[in-house]
This record gives structure tokens, C-alpha cells and sequence, in this order.
């Protein structure tokens, strides 16, 4: 049983609160996520480090949590869907994904959403070959990525406070 | 009271693209999903599967599993002697296997525990014992005449022959100028949905009640059987459909995920969670089954069909399944798009020792399509002819009766077809052999498909009709919308909103949607086949409209007026444009008086001269009130030395009837073609001894974001005549028409045809080989080369 396994204590920040946890050096990220903290948000899709769907951002970078152990983020600072909006107000990105429809079933968003969110802080006037190198881990099943694309250039441009109007 | 605008008008909301109502939900994490629901009283759920592919069983001894601590319960076989299944004559699949073993992972037997750990740690205890017996993982083998029968009641392992033969098929090809044979191979594919399969079951020992969250398709049919299979009354089960990741058909049925998962809730007296991981939801497939095209088909000098001859066999893994249908509607589904006067077709569906396919987006219709439409594009080019023009040549004229009495009464292909000419530049770009200058060879392939909008007869024929939605208003003058439809990603919910707004012309913030509780809403059948825009949104009109009366009656009696002089104006109600009239708030509070709560409902059921035929057994699968019709133009670009095909750029058209909502459809042309793009030139199961080698995304590719191409969508509105504001299906009448299109550019851009499915860059590579030494023989036999 996993209360056997040796544990360590972690010291992380998550979704901007600083927290301390013991946790299995078995477990992992996503684990810890979902059933020891109770953030759903981030989703398990595959049997490791396929589909992209547990994509969350870890000191900024985009991470699989299905292949990070929890032990290991140790003073990192954890991003996951559930911080983005803020204020009662979607992201940038997270209306992208809405508006433009880059989401349907809705269950590689979090991940799709998380991997564009680390793509805009480090690029932020992507071309279609950047989006497409950035989300390259991330499988979406609905929408052929076209739609994609698009979200992530809407939340792109919403950033730049580019007039979408003028710039059409 | 509520002050009135003097320019109110009826909210316009259909044709309006809008985002989906429950967006906002799915890209901040909100959205639950049946994993993420995570009690913490919860017990672990797993399943043993068997190690081979086809045995007797003689023994699951599970003592040392159930004695271990923090085992709450173990099920096998034994737990459960009803079988489930799609159609009522097909109903002999177990949850768990009983006496025989007949696939590689087929669930043998279940345990519960406290956690993963110990859960894991009793499956190792199960001790499996069996027999072996021969094993058949192609359809071949299975038909062998010494084959031994996986089901004692289905000989020789054919789960359905059908025979039809419509119209003069051999004075068609004594009549045709020209006939091809051909015989195309179509791997096997899954719909590798985002949400690997999961349940809940939540078991009330005191009461003997049942509450299953099921990441499932058809949450009634699931219903069904869990009553069939538990022996439950189906009145002590509540069945909840949460957030769905994406189906394509694979949750279509009832699986035996959501069994297990109630079978050993029930047995451990709580509640059991069981999420299986991707490996197992490749098991539980339900995907599209390999497919043998074998077509004949005449045509005249000027591109006209004479006679159509095709053979289909599908292996249809160990168990019945949608298997009957899948065979039925890939013969009834050569039907209904071009004119044609005489078919024959023979379809075998073929029982073999794999997992089960099922009915995945474009179910029947996808292989048979892509092999006519391949054939005709090389009739096309041997007679000289344009591929666009002859399909020109052999459009129907709506209203249209088949040959097996299907009824065409909206057909927007010909649009679909100019459209997709114009736009990518066909007449300019096709046909030009040779490399460009980045050593590539380019080409063009079009393709054109079909798609029903649901089943005219349903499977389980009750008499109750195809779809009721109920709407609630009550003081607040909010409007709930209660319906069955099950929203998985593809939109219903708001669908069904849009649909009650429009006739109300409200906003859509005044409506809520609730979908998928069996406690709260009324009966569904379920999202497959096309069917809940076309037969849940015209009873969600009907539903509005009924509401509508009400709210003018109350509206004429408050004003004193005569019903038929109110005039509707979505939040205002007057009786004549002088007067100021009341707010809808106001309408509501005076419909609401003496009666309170107010809800309506609203049916749908089809037309009977739509069930059908009864020409031929089975005759009546393809029935269906309405067809939508794609036309798609593909273009590639071949690198010679390695093979690798890349597809530059779509251009689709699709008759959707009427686009609802357009950015909805648009989304779901997208991932029709896109999907349609996977099984064309990547997807495909493999097995080595019924072991399944491509049970991950890794090994089952699926397309990336990288390689997927832009898609240029058109929408072609035909208004049906019977359709929700004319509207036709949207998510899968595009698929079938990629596969086609995509190798017809191949053949455009290097004189090489692709048969078999999926088109890799190894079997391309073998074709332009292959092609080279026929070349080099040709040069070294003719002596006008040799002298040079």
C-alpha cells in the first residue's frame, strides 16, 4: 500500500498558494493533483506521457504531471487550469479556446490550454508553425486543430491589444 | 414594473454562430468528468482479462484474491447471467466472460478494493484456469471451413450474410462501355476518444438503489442493461451521464466497463470506482472493423453509373455488438447519393477472436464509401473524363426514392460539389503530372459522402416517440430545458437551447440546460447516428411552440385582447404595435396565476414512409428522414524518395440543411474530415496472436497538430423540409469523403493509386517501386527504347 512507500516532504507553490505536503515518492504529479489535492481540472488521458492531456506548467514551462513525480517538485512553483482565471474573468487564452471554439468535449483543453499558456508567455506573436511546434504533444480528437490555431492567435493577439477589427 | 424598449425585437439566435453554452466550464477545468469524481469512501475497481484469445474456462478461482486485506469484493462470470447487447437478438455478450474466453482482455473477473495497491495486488492472486482452442484473427481464417464456432448459435462464424440485388445489375455492365473490379483492405481503426472509459457506481445496500455515472454515449441503453444485467428494477436505478470525452461512436452501446463497475458496487455494498486506462479502452475498442471492399461498378463513355456490385466483409471481432447494422448499412448507404438503378450487394460480418468493433463516426458507410468513390475517380481517368463532371453526371434530382426506399428530399451535393471546384482552383491545378520545383509531386482528389440524420426505426422499438424535451418556466422567468440528448463535446445542449430560443425569440440567457439524469430528464435514446439535431431539436421546437401558446393566451387575457391579435416579440408581448404591452417577465407572472410552475413538452417522431424498406431483410437500416452530402477536394504533396505525403490544404462543402449554429458546424466538419485524414493515412489496430500491439498512442498514431492541415469549410444550406429550421447532421458525412480524396491526389500527383488503408509511406513506396520495375521491363522489351 502506498502509506508504505518512503515519503517526502514537499514545499511548492500551487496556483499561487504556498503549500507543504508528504507525499509517496511514488506518486505522481497528476496523482497528487487530483486525488490528494482535489484539483480535477488537469486530466489523465493515456498511460503516460501520450495524449498531453495532464499538461500543466511547472516554473513556467509546460510539464507532462503524468511523468513528473511529485517528490521532484520540490520548491517549483505548479500552474494548473483552475489558476488561470482570475477575477471572476476567463484568460486570454481560455477565451480563445472558448470563442473560437478550440474546444469540444473539452477533455485535452486543460492540457491544450496550459501548453498554449506556456507557448504566449515565451512567444507572444506566434506564427502557425510556432503554435503547431508548441502544442505538438498535445492530441485533440475533435476539432482537427484548425480551430485550435485560431483560439491561440485570438488570445495572441487579445494580449498584444491588437483591434482585432482593424487589424481584419 | 419592467420598463419597455420601444424597439424590442425577437432575439435572433439560429444561423447566429455562438460559442457552446458550457465553454466556459470546459476551458477553465470546471467540467467534471465521470474520473473526476473522486469520493473519498470510494473503492478501487479493477479487472482481471484473459491472457489468450480463445478458451474454455475451467476455473477462476479468486479465494486467495478475496482474502486479502482491503479486498471488499471480488465478481466473476459466475456474478452475472444476462447478456447485453445492442439489438434484442443479439444480446450474448457477457460483462464478464462465461465459459469461454474469446479475445485477448476480455474481463474474466473483478475485484474491489480500499486502494490501486491493493486492488492490483488481488488481480496477480486470481488464479485463471483454461483450455485453449484455435483462434481466428482474420476473417479468412474464421469463415475456414474447419474453423470451430466462437458461439454455438452462429455457424461457421458468420454473425450476418446479406444478399440484395436491386434493379438489372448484369444488363448494367452489359450496358457500361467500361467495369473495374477492385478490392480494397481497410484496417481496422479506434476512435481513440480524449476520456479513456470510466464509471461510478454508488450502491445503497439499505434502499436497493443504484446511482452509475458512466462516461457513456447512450445513457438510457445503459439504463437497460444494467437492469438486465443486475436483475435490478429498473424504477431503483438512476443512470448520470457527467461531462463526456468525446465518443465517435464508441460509447454507442453499453459497455462492460459501466457493468462491472455496478456488479461490484453492488457486491462490495458501496461505492466503486473503475477508470480503465488507455490500453484497456483500446480492449474495449468498438472502433471501426476491418473492412474487405470488393467492388464491381460500369460505367458509360459519358460517366454514367450502369450497375453497382459490392461485396463487404467486416471482421467483427468475438461478439455481436452493432455488427448487424454496421454490415446493413454498409450495403443500404451505396444508396442515396448518386443515381443509381441497379446494386448488388453481398456483406458477411464475421465473427473472429478480437475485441468487438462497433459503430464509429460514418458507422457502415466509411470503407464502402471510400472504395466506390476510388473506383469511380479511376473510371474516370481511364474514359478520359473529369472526376467532378461525372459525378455531375450521376447526381439525383430530390425529391428521390432509392432503389431500396430510402427518400431524398433535400440534396445540397451539387452546390457542395461546384464549391469545392472553385475554391481549390481544380480545373487549373488538376491533372498536371510531374515535380514541381521543390522536387515534390502535386496533386488534387475529390470524394463525395452521405451521412443519415438518425435511424427512422430505432433498434429498440417501444412505440414512445424518437425524442420528447420538456421546458420548465417558472416565477423567475428563467427557462430550463430538460432533455436526454447527451451533450459529449458535439454540442446538443446547445442545440436544443438555440432551437426553444429562436421560437421564443429569446435571448439564450434565459435558458439553462440540463442533460443526462435519468431522475430528471426525459427518456433519450442517445447521440449516435446522426440523430439529435434532426429529431431532438424539432421536438425541443415543438416544445417551445407549445410554450408560446400558452404565454399568448395569458398575454391576450392580461391585455384583453384576442390570442391571435398578440404579437410576440421575445421579451415584449403586445396586442397591437401602438400598444406599450407587457414584459416577458409580466407574460410569465400571468401565465403562472392559478396554475404555478408550468412545463411543457415537446415530441418528435419520423415518418413512417421513412422507416425504410421491406424489400429485404434488414432493410429497414438507412432509413432515415433526411441525408447530408459532402463534396471535399484534397491536395497533396508526395516526396519521391521518401514516400511521405503531406496534405497542403482541404477544401470541404457540406449540406448540412441549415447551419444552426455555423461555428459549431464548421467545428464539426473539421474533425470529420481531420478524423477521416487518421484513417487514411496513419491509424490502424494490429495484433500478434490476438494481442493487441497497438494499445496506445504511441504505436496507434494518431495525427498531430503539426501534420494536420488547413481545412477551408464551406456550409451548403438545402433547408430540408423536415429538419429543425431545415437543419441536417453536421459530425460525419465529411469523414467518409476525405479517405477518397486524399488517395485520388495521390494518384493525381503520381499515376500511382493507393488501395489499401491506411495509405503509410512504406506501402506507398512498394507501389512507386513496384511501378518503376514495370517501367524498366517495358523499356527493356521494346526494342525503339533498347536501340536508342
Amino acid at each position: 500500500m502506498s502509506d508504505d512507500a518512503k515519503q517526502s516532504a514537499v514545499r511548492c507553490t500551487l496556483n499561487g498558494r504556498p503549500r507543504r505536503d508528504f507525499v509517496p515518492d511514488n506518486m505522481l504529479l497528476v496523482d497528487f493533483l487530483r486525488e490528494t489535492v482535489g484539483l480535477t481540472g488537469t486530466k489523465i488521458g493515456c498511460d503516460g506521457g501520450e495524449c498531453g492531456c495532464c499538461t500543466v506548467l511547472i516554473d513556467g514551462e509546460p510539464r507532462h504531471a503524468c511523468l513528473t513525480l511529485a517528490a521532484v517538485c520540490d520548491g517549483t512553483e505548479i500552474e494548473t487550469i483552475e489558476s488561470l482565471d482570475t477575477g471572476g474573468r476567463l484568460a486570454a487564452i481560455q477565451r480563445g479556446f472558448n470563442e473560437k471554439l478550440g474546444a469540444q468535449c473539452g477533455f485535452c483543453t486543460p492540457g491544450m490550454v496550459m501548453a498554449a499558456e506556456g507557448l504566449l508567455r515565451e512567444n507572444p506573436n506566434p506564427t502557425d508553425d510556432d503554435i503547431r511546434a508548441g502544442l505538438a504533444a498535445n492530441i485533440c480528437r475533435c476539432t482537427g486543430y484548425v480551430k485550435i490555431l485560431e483560439a491561440v492567435h485570438f488570445a495572441a493577439d487579445e494580449l498584444a491589444g491588437r483591434d482585432k477589427e482593424a487589424a481584419a | 414594473m419592467n420598463e419597455i424598449k420601444k424597439d424590442v425585437k425577437p432575439a435572433k439566435v439560429i444561423g447566429v454562430p455562438r460559442p457552446l453554452i458550457d465553454g466556459p466550464e470546459k476551458v477553465s477545468g470546471k467540467a467534471l468528468y465521470t474520473a473526476d469524481f473522486i469520493p473519498y469512501d470510494h473503492m478501487v475497481g479493477r479487472i482481471f482479462r484473459s491472457p489468450v484469445a480463445h478458451a474454455n474456462i475451467i476455473e477462476v478461482d479468486t479465494s486467495k484474491a478475496e482474502a486479502l486485506e482491503g479486498v471488499l469484493g471480488v465478481v466473476t462470470g459466475d456474478d452475472c447471467d444476462e447478456g447485453f447487447g445492442v439489438l434484442p437478438i443479439a444480446r450474448y455478450e457477457y460483462p464478464m466472460a462465461r465459459e469461454r474466453v474469446r479475445y485477448r482482455g476480455e474481463p474474466v473477473a473483478a475485484v474491489a478494493a480500499v486502494d490501486v495497491e491493493t486492488a492490483q495486488k488481488a488481480l496477480d492472486l486470481i488464479e485463471f484456469k483454461y483450455e485453449e482452442l484455435p483462434a481466428y484473427f482474420t476473417s479468412e481464417e474464421a469463415m475456414a471451413p474447419d474453423a470451430v464456432s466462437l458461439h454455438e448459435h452462429r455457424e461457421g462464424n458468420i454473425e450476418r450474410d446479406v444478399d440484395y440485388d436491386l434493379g438489372d445489375v448484369d444488363g448494367g455492365f452489359a450496358e457500361a462501355d467500361l467495369v473495374l473490379e477492385r478490392e480494397y483492405n481497410c484496417a481496422e481503426i479506434c476512435q481513440v476518444q480524449s476520456e479513456p472509459h470510466a464509471a461510478i457506481a454508488e450502491y445503497d445496500a439499505e434502499r436497493d438503489y443504484m446511482t452509475v455515472r458512466a462516461s457513456t454515449q447512450v445513457p438510457f441503453y445503459v439504463h437497460l442493461m444494467l437492469a438486465k444485467t443486475l436483475k435490478m428494477d429498473q424504477s431503483r436505478i438512476r443512470m448520470i451521464k457527467p461531462h463526456i470525452g468525446g465518443g465517435f461512436g464508441c460509447r454507442t452501446e453499453c459497455l462492460n466497463v459501466e457493468l462491472i463497475c455496478a456488479l461490484l458496487a453492488r457486491k462490495a455494498k458501496g461505492t466503486v470506482r473503475l477508470v480503465v486506462n488507455r490500453e484497456e479502452t483500446f480492449i474495449t475498442h468498438r472502433g471501426r472493423p476491418e473492412t474487405d471492399v470488393k467492388l464491381k461498378v460500369g460505367m458509360k463513355k459519358d460517366g454514367t453509373i450502369t450497375a453497382v456490385d459490392c461485396q463487404a466483409i467486416q471482421r467483427g471481432g468475438a461478439y455481436g455488438g452493432y455488427g448487424i447494422v454496421t454490415i446493413l448499412y454498409a450495403g443500404s448507404l451505396i444508396n442515396g447519393i448518386y443515381q443509381l438503378d441497379a446494386v448488388r450487394y453481398n456483406g458477411l460480418r464475421v465473427l473472429t477472436n478480437t475485441p468487438p468493433p462497433g459503430a464509429m463516426r460514418g458507422h457502415g458507410t466509411v470503407d464502402v464509401r471510400y472504395g466506390f468513390e476510388a473506383i469511380l475517380d479511376e473510371l474516370s481517368v481511364e474514359l478520359g473524363l473529369d472526376p467532378i463532371e461525372v459525378r455531375r453526371k450521376n447526381l439525383l434530382k430530390e425529391p428521390y426514392e432509392t432503389l431500396n426506399e430510402m427518400f431524398i428530399n433535400s440534396y445540397g451535393l451539387p452546390e457542395a460539389l461546384d464549391i469545392v471546384e472553385k475554391e481549390s482552383g481544380w480545373k487549373d491545378k488538376r491533372g498536371k503530372p510531374g515535380k514541381d520545383g521543390d522536387g515534390k509531386y502535386r496533386g488534387l482528389g475529390v470524394g463525395c459522402a452521405h451521412y443519415p440524420c438518425g435511424a427512422s426505426k430505432p433498434v429498440n422499438w417501444t412505440g414512445e416517440p424518437h425524442a420528447t424535451v420538456h421546458l420548465k418556466l417558472d416565477w423567475d422567468a428563467s427557462i430550463t430545458v430538460l432533455t436526454g440528448a447527451p451533450e459529449i463535446g458535439q454540442g446538443s445542449s446547445t442545440m436544443v437551447a438555440q432551437c426553444a430560443a429562436e421560437v421564443l425569440g429569446l435571448d439564450m440567457t434565459r435558458f439553462q440546460v440540463h442533460s443526462g439524469d435519468s431522475k430528471l430528464v426525459p427518456k433519450d435514446n442517445g447521440a449516435y447516428s446522426s440523430r439529435i439535431t434532426y429529431m431532438v431539436g424539432n421536438a425541443s421546437i415543438e416544445a417551445a411552440r407549445n410554450l408560446k401558446t400558452i404565454l399568448i393566451e395569458a398575454a391576450a387575457k392580461k391585455l384583453d385582447a384576442k390570442p391571435e391579435d398578440i404579437e410576440c416579440l421575445g421579451e415584449v408581448y403586445r396586442a397591437a404595435s401602438q400598444d406599450e404591452g407587457l414584459t416577458f417577465e409580466e407574460v410569465v407572472m400571468a401565465a403562472l396565476e392559478g396554475t404555478g410552475t408550468i412545463t411543457v413538452k415537446g415530441n418528435f417522431d419520423t415518418l413512417p414512409e421513412s422507416h425504410g424498406t421491406r424489400k429485404f431483410r434488414g432493410g429497414a437500416i438507412g432509413g432515415s428522414m433526411a441525408y447530408a452530402y459532402a463534396a471535399e477536394v484534397v491536395q497533396v504533396a508526395v516526396d519521391p524518395d521518401t514516400a511521405e505525403v503531406e496534405v497542403e490544404q482541404v477544401w470541404v462543402a457540406q449540406d448540412v440543411g441549415r447551419a444552426l449554429n455555423p461555428l459549431s458546424v464548421e467545428g464539426q466538419i473539421q474533425g470529420s474530415v481531420w478524423m477521416g485524414m487518421g484513417q487514411a493515412f496513419c491509424e490502424g489496430t494490429r495484433f500478434h496472436n490476438g494481442l493487441p500491439i497497438t494499445g496506445n498512442m504511441l504505436d496507434y498514431r494518431v495525427p498531430s497538430i503539426v501534420e494536420s492541415p488547413p481545412i477551408d469549410t464551406h456550409i451548403v444550406e438545402s433547408v430540408d423540409p423536415n429538419g429543425p429550421y431545415g437543419a441536417k447532421e453536421a459530425g460525419e458525412t465529411s469523414l467518409a469523403a476525405f479517405i477518397p480524396a486524399y488517395t485520388n491526389a495521390i494518384a493525381d500527383a503520381l499515376g500511382v493509386r493507393p488501395i489499401d488503408l491506411p495509405v503509410t509511406p512504406d506501402r506507398l513506396m512498394e507501389l512507386i517501386e513496384a511501378r518503376e520495375t514495370e517501367e524498366r521491363v517495358a523499356a527493356a522489351q521494346d526494342p525503339s527504347v533498347a536501340a536508342e
